[in-house]
């Protein structure tokens, strides 16, 4: 018993200490938004701050013009559009495909299969330039349109993959019964699998949201006025630029950081249930 | 974070080895080319996207690899054969960028990887407030990469940085000094510092879902024949996640191995050159120099060299298959 016990406070011990490694630098971020300019540059630190104030996000929330207030919220506008998109095109091809290549046998099956697994592993940087040249000759540059047309060079092959393998390990004979019930094969699709699939479609969704959120090359480099520009180009931007106000970026980052990780915090179950079955960005 | 998962080999089996029963169901007969049909039909829309957005812009690059061009505008360009690969592989600066990209890849992926083997071990514990503390793992992970670069700088900063002013106080060292822009590898490092911090929570949770797999049973013989928690762990856990850690191991290689976006926003590259990595000189080739050729074949270089590490893991993770049946 008493090595159970000695077990059960050293992990306990080890939880907290990482929790402690894992929100500092959230706190810090936290904190350097809120506090006043003058205590987050004092040396020695300062480390009961003198003034606390909320003007960053007042800027961000209401700054006009040419503030970086009024280019974070169009950045988060854009953010949204284009990841919303991405996600609702990819989806669609990616639930389509994917229950063709995990159910029905055609020729050529595994090999059609295999090669959009390997689209998955081209690396970005080998796509832009012929991607750049081409969006330039169709006048796709800084526009949100171009951006979620390339975005789904990510995100298309990841939904293809991450469905086909759910649907693979749905059982058939759910779907069979609803053949000999007199369903063709793809109103079995809409009303067996689609239901079923809920899980599946959910952490899929939501990988490719977060996929798209987190993007920064493709947007840097096609993008580059507030008409289509991401929040990662924005934040690098603000971080370049505003070298000193760090309290700006630090509330730009925590707001930018909102929509994902309220999203992974509430839907953690599925985004684990999804890494377990195998889908998995890095 | 960048998709790149590769083939988990379980889930696709299943569907395989009902296949060939099915056959012989009544539904069967109507298979063949109504089933040919209806399969061309659904990946018609799949089809198009991934030809238009990645084969085709991919057989491009490599076309565009061959000639000269030097501008983003259509028109004649010089073919020149393999010459930009000759080029580029002359070139010193690849080699340099490519010697940092491998120490980030080494460093980061091996840190990333025996911390989250303790996290995973941590988040499968029996912690009162568990949720809670997968609620807390689960944050780095869900931080866009550009929030945690930016973050790690402002911490790291030489003047203002709050690394700088605790380190001060608790006499750790002698002063402030500049994390990012003095000493290239120490800039080098402390963005592995970033990057570790961030993704070691997706390397465990990973891990984890290959934990929950393993039956308690195996430990509770393992305790009953004297085995302690480090032996069970050495002897039991860590044999039977190897496929796991095999997967985990490619994923995060081939991540790393691209990275960019961290860099971009932490040193920029700097100080001297020093954090450069090879998408970034890919990068600065192409776009800044204008020099989409060169960039075009930069970056086949690197999709070999991808390969190559996929191959060389996938024989690893085949062998160690092989190994615990």
């Amino acid at each position: 018993m008493r090595a159970s016990l000695r077990y059960r406070l050293f992990i306990h011990v080890a939880a907290l200490a990482t929790s402690v490694v894992i929100l500092a630098p959230f706190a810090w971020l936290l904190y350097s938004s809120f506090v006043g300019q003058t205590d987050l540059v004092s040396r020695p630190m300062r480390w009961l701050p003198e003034h606390v104030t909320l003007d960053r996000y007042r800027e961000i929330f209401a700054g006009g013009g040419t503030s970086a207030g009024a280019a974070f919220r169009s950045a988060m506008v854009n953010s949204f559009l284009v990841a919303g998109g991405t996600v609702i095109i990819s989806l669609t091809v990616g639930v389509l495909g994917g229950y063709a290549l995990a159910r029905l046998r055609f020729p050529f099956r595994r090999v059609t299969l295999l090669s959009f697994l390997v689209t998955y592993m081209l690396p970005p940087i080998t796509l832009i330039i012929p991607l750049y040249l081409l969006m330039s000759r169709f006048g796709l540059l800084d526009t949100r349109t171009g951006l979620i047309v390339v975005y789904c060079s990510l995100a298309t092959p990841f939904a293809l993959w991450n469905m086909s393998t759910f649907f693979g390990s749905l059982p058939v004979e759910l779907e069979e019964a609803a053949r000999v019930d007199g369903c063709s094969r793809l109103g079995a699709l809409v009303r067996v699998m689609l239901p079923l699939s809920k899980p599946g479609i959910l952490a899929t969704a939501l990988y490719a949201f977060l996929l798209c959120w987190d993007e920064f090359l493709y947007s840097l480099i096609f993008t580059s006025t507030a008409q289509a520009k991401t929040l990662p180009v924005a934040i690098a931007e603000f971080t370049g630029r505003n070298a000193v106000d760090f309290g700006l970026i630090a509330a730009g980052g925590l707001l930018a950081a909102l929509p994902p990780v309220a999203l992974a915090v509430v839907f953690q179950r599925y985004l684990i249930s999804g890494l377990a079955s195998g889908a998995v960005k890095g | 974070m960048t998709a790149a998962p590769p083939a988990r080999p379980a889930p696709a089996s299943p569907a395989r080895r009902r296949s060939p029963p099915a056959r012989r169901r009544p539904f069967a007969r109507r298979a063949g080319g109504g089933q040919l049909r209806l399969a061309l039909l659904l990946l018609l829309p799949a089809a198009l996207v991934v030809f238009g957005v990645v084969l085709y812009p991919a057989g491009r690059a490599l076309v565009i690899s061959f000639y000269d061009v030097d501008s983003p505008f259509p028109g004649r360009y010089p073919f020149v054969g393999l010459r930009n690969y000759t080029e580029i592989l002359a070139d010193q600066r690849l080699w340099t960028a490519a010697g940092h990209t491998a120490y980030f890849t080494a460093v980061s992926t091996a840190l990333e990887l025996v911390l989250g083997l303790g996290l995973a071990q941590l988040l499968a514990a029996p912690l009162r407030l568990r949720w809670l503390f997968r609620a807390i793992v689960i944050l780095p992970w869900a931080l866009p990469t550009i929030v945690n670069g930016a973050m790690w700088r402002w911490i790291l900063n030489a003047q203002y940085g709050v690394a700088n002013a605790l380190l001060t106080e608790l006499h750790l060292q002698d002063g402030y000094r500049s994390w990012l822009g003095s000493d290239p590898f120490l800039a080098l490092n402390m963005v592995i510092v970033a990057d570790v911090w961030k993704n070691t929570s997706l390397v465990a949770f990973f891990l984890l879902a290959g934990l929950q797999t393993i039956p308690q049973g195996l430990y509770e013989a393992a305790r009953v024949d004297g085995a302690g928690p480090i032996r069970s762990f050495f002897r039991i856990t860590l044999p039977l996640l190897v496929p796991n850690i095999a997967l985990v191991l490619v994923l995060r290689t081939i991540e790393a191995f691209k990275v960019f976006d961290i860099v971009y926003v932490m040193t920029s590259g700097g100080p001297a050159s020093g954090t450069q990595t090879i998408t970034f000189f890919t990068y600065l080739q192409a776009f800044s120099a204008q020099r989409f050729s060169s960039g075009a074949s930069l970056a086949y270089l690197t999709v070999i060299a991808i390969l190559l590490l996929a191959l060389i893991y996938l024989r690893l993770l085949r062998q160690s298959e092989l190994r615990s049946p």
